[in-house]
């Protein structure tokens, strides 16, 4: 019997011929992603760990140190990476959201299993990676042992046709995939077909990274020509695609017409079943304006909120507030005079950090007021108050309603 | 067979009560409760879903949902509920995430479809992690669904991942014991997002 994307990875990488659903396999992990957040209290430094080459541990979510508890877990960090020998530590200053900083350095690789403690770890299935979020103590026993344990969900197939139309952009694939199939729940999500290779890589990092928000297990793109010319761009070759069986067995194939759909916008609460095309969206006066996240912070995002910002001015009442998802993303933005166009239109840019997107630190809403982001969730109390309302859309959606102090469609720029 | 509270690995007694579908982790540990230790964070569990639960929910108690419960975060929620006493988690769908958070965290967490419609809050309920049983001894209902793997059942029998590490040499020996304190080692392990 045929086997899907990661069916395939789980049976190598645990050693068998195959695998199929409902099976638990122990696997090897290729690469293991420690975050700030797991050094910031008691950490226990631990006597042994499995292969320091495999470990990469990234500064992301409250850096620089908005708290004293923060601040205390970086020297954990530091003196953790020193006596390990553990190269690929991201410190502040070479600093991103751990996905991103996954992706510039091709960490997480084609038929590889990736495992990080945060729950958007899925980012890696844009590259045909095996990644998933795991929690802090099941990531320190990976960390330890190299190893896990899986139990093989049923997989649903998206197959993608025709190109999006200008202005729409992964965001909005995603949004209404959320919209059309809601949740995902212990079953993984597979992107291919022949859409795919009009998709930019960008679009894929923030679909996969959604399939945190239809709680599925894994969600895994296809390996194709845009995906071997962007490892070998960063000099990584040594690797094996997953590819799909023909025969594969899926729990359901549903077909996305790229070329029919529109931007989206998902509503306060939740993603899933709980959107509108932006045409049919509630023109809400809004208090913030968000760019940012693993999903949406991408050095592609800031390209399109400046296209879209550069000119113009955000409206008055309210704050545009713009994370780069790393210092990397940030320098390139810099270079290409992104953050200028921003800063010009009166947007806030930030230190790259997971910030404002999990109500930490650097953009909270408070009681009452209206937040339209472009980051990852729009849950209750995600972002700061529970008496908030979180609207989420698009990067050029989120800018284009800035200026207009509105939900707008940015296709007609600001004149709705 | 008594009505007290009773936890022994595999096997949990206790006083439920029941939540809906839906429940992410902002409503279980919100961005601001990450900001504190453990005992203060565990007072912000469903502080919006159901104010004032943390002070009503007593040692043993289980904690019902219904679809898609944990949706969100790697946040160690299970921690913050082993904090407040909860001995096991009844839900008719888990989110994966949040489900091996609970069996690292040692927190028996069972999948009973209609859970929802089984239990009222107040029922005593009976759960057998082994066997797949679980009974409602209030309204006398039991069913059964299929056991998790063996290789689960361990971790959770064992009172989580950290201290079976702790057994293999990977920790200071002497912390196997500890490390079966949730609060210590929900601690130990750092905090996820």
């Amino acid at each position: 019997m045929g086997m899907t994307m990661m069916e395939r990875i789980l049976a190598r990488r645990a050693g068998l011929a195959s695998v199929a659903v409902g099976d638990t396999v122990t696997v090897d992990v290729d690469m293991t992603v420690l975050i700030d957040l797991q050094f910031s209290t008691m950490w226990l430094q631990p006597l042994r760990i499995a292969d320091p080459d495999k470990v990469a541990i990234v500064m992301d979510h409250a850096v620089p140190a908005p708290t004293i508890k923060d601040a205390a877990g970086g020297p954990h960090a530091r003196r953790f990476a020193a006596e390990f020998g553990i190269s690929r530590f991201y410190d502040v200053g070479r600093h991103g959201i751990c996905h991103q900083v996954v992706a510039e350095n091709g960490l997480a690789r084609p038929g590889e299993i990736l495992a990080c403690t945060d729950s958007h770890t899925c980012a890696g299935g844009a590259y045909n990676t095996a990644a998933r979020g795991l929690g802090p103590a099941e990531v320190y026993s990976i960390l330890c042992t190299g190893r896990t344990w899986f139990q093989v969900s049923p997989t649903i197939r998206y197959e993608l046709l025709g190109e999006m139309p200008a202005g729409v952009s992964g965001k909005d694939v995603f949004l209404h995939v959320a919209n059309e199939f809601g949740d995902a729940t212990n079953l993984n999500l597979e992107y291919g077909g022949p859409g795919l290779a009009s998709m930019p890589l960008h679009d894929r990092r923030t679909i996969a990274t959604q399939g945190a928000e239809l709680s599925a297990d894994f969600s895994t793109f296809a390996h194709d020509d845009v995906l071997a010319a962007h490892f070998e761009a960063l000099g990584v070759t040594d690797y094996q695609p997953s590819h799909a069986d023909s025969d594969a067995t899926y729990a359901d194939v549903r077909e996305i017409d790229l070329s029919t759909l529109v931007p989206y916008v998902a509503r306060p609460g939740t993603v899933s079943r709980n959107g509108l095309p932006v045409t049919e969206i509630e023109p809400r006066k809004i208090d913030q304006a968000f760019i940012g996240s693993c999903a949406n912070g991408q050095l592609d995002d800031l390209r399109i909120a400046a296209g879209v910002l550069r000119g113009k001015q955000v409206a008055a009442g309210v704050r545009l507030i713009v994370t780069p998802a790393s210092q990397q993303v940030y320098r390139d933005a810099l270079r290409l005079g992104y953050l200028q166009d921003i800063a010009d239109a009166g947007g806030v840019v930030t230190n790259a950090t997971c910030g404002a997107c999990f109500g930490y630190h650097m953009g909270l809403v408070g009681p009452g007021e209206v937040c339209l982001t472009s980051s990852t969730r729009n849950f209750t109390g995600r972002m700061g108050s529970p008496e908030a309302e979180i609207y989420m859309a698009s990067p050029a959606t989120v800018a284009a309603s800035a200026i207009a102090g509105r939900i707008v469609d940015a296709r007609e720029g600001t004149a709705r | 067979m008594s009505n007290a509270p009773q936890a022994d690995g595999l096997q949990v007694t206790g006083r439920v009560w029941v939540f809906g579908d839906g429940l992410t982790t902002d409503d279980m540990y919100p961005p601001d409760a990450m900001k504190l230790d453990i005992p203060e964070a565990a007072k912000q569990v469903f502080y919006n879903v159901r104010p004032g639960w943390t002070d009503q929910v007593g040692r043993g108690d289980i904690v019902v949902a219904g679809r898609n419960f944990g949706l969100g975060s790697s946040r160690p929620v299970a921690a913050l509920l082993n904090q407040l006493g909860v001995a096991a988690l009844i839900a008719e769908e888990f989110n994966s995430l949040f489900f091996r958070n609970a069996v690292n965290a040692g927190l028996p967490a069972m999948t009973v479809p209609d859970a929802t419609s089984i239990f009222s809050d107040g029922d005593l309920a009976a759960i057998d992690l082994a066997t797949g049983t679980w009974t409602n001894r209030t309204t006398q209902a039991t069913g059964k669904v299929p056991p998790l793997p063996g290789l689960v059942l361990e971790i959770i029998a064992g009172g989580g991942i950290l201290p079976r590490l702790a057994q293999q040499g990977y920790l200071p020996t002497d912390l196997v014991d500890i490390l079966r304190s949730p609060a210590v080692a929900a601690a130990g392990q750092g905090s996820g997002a």
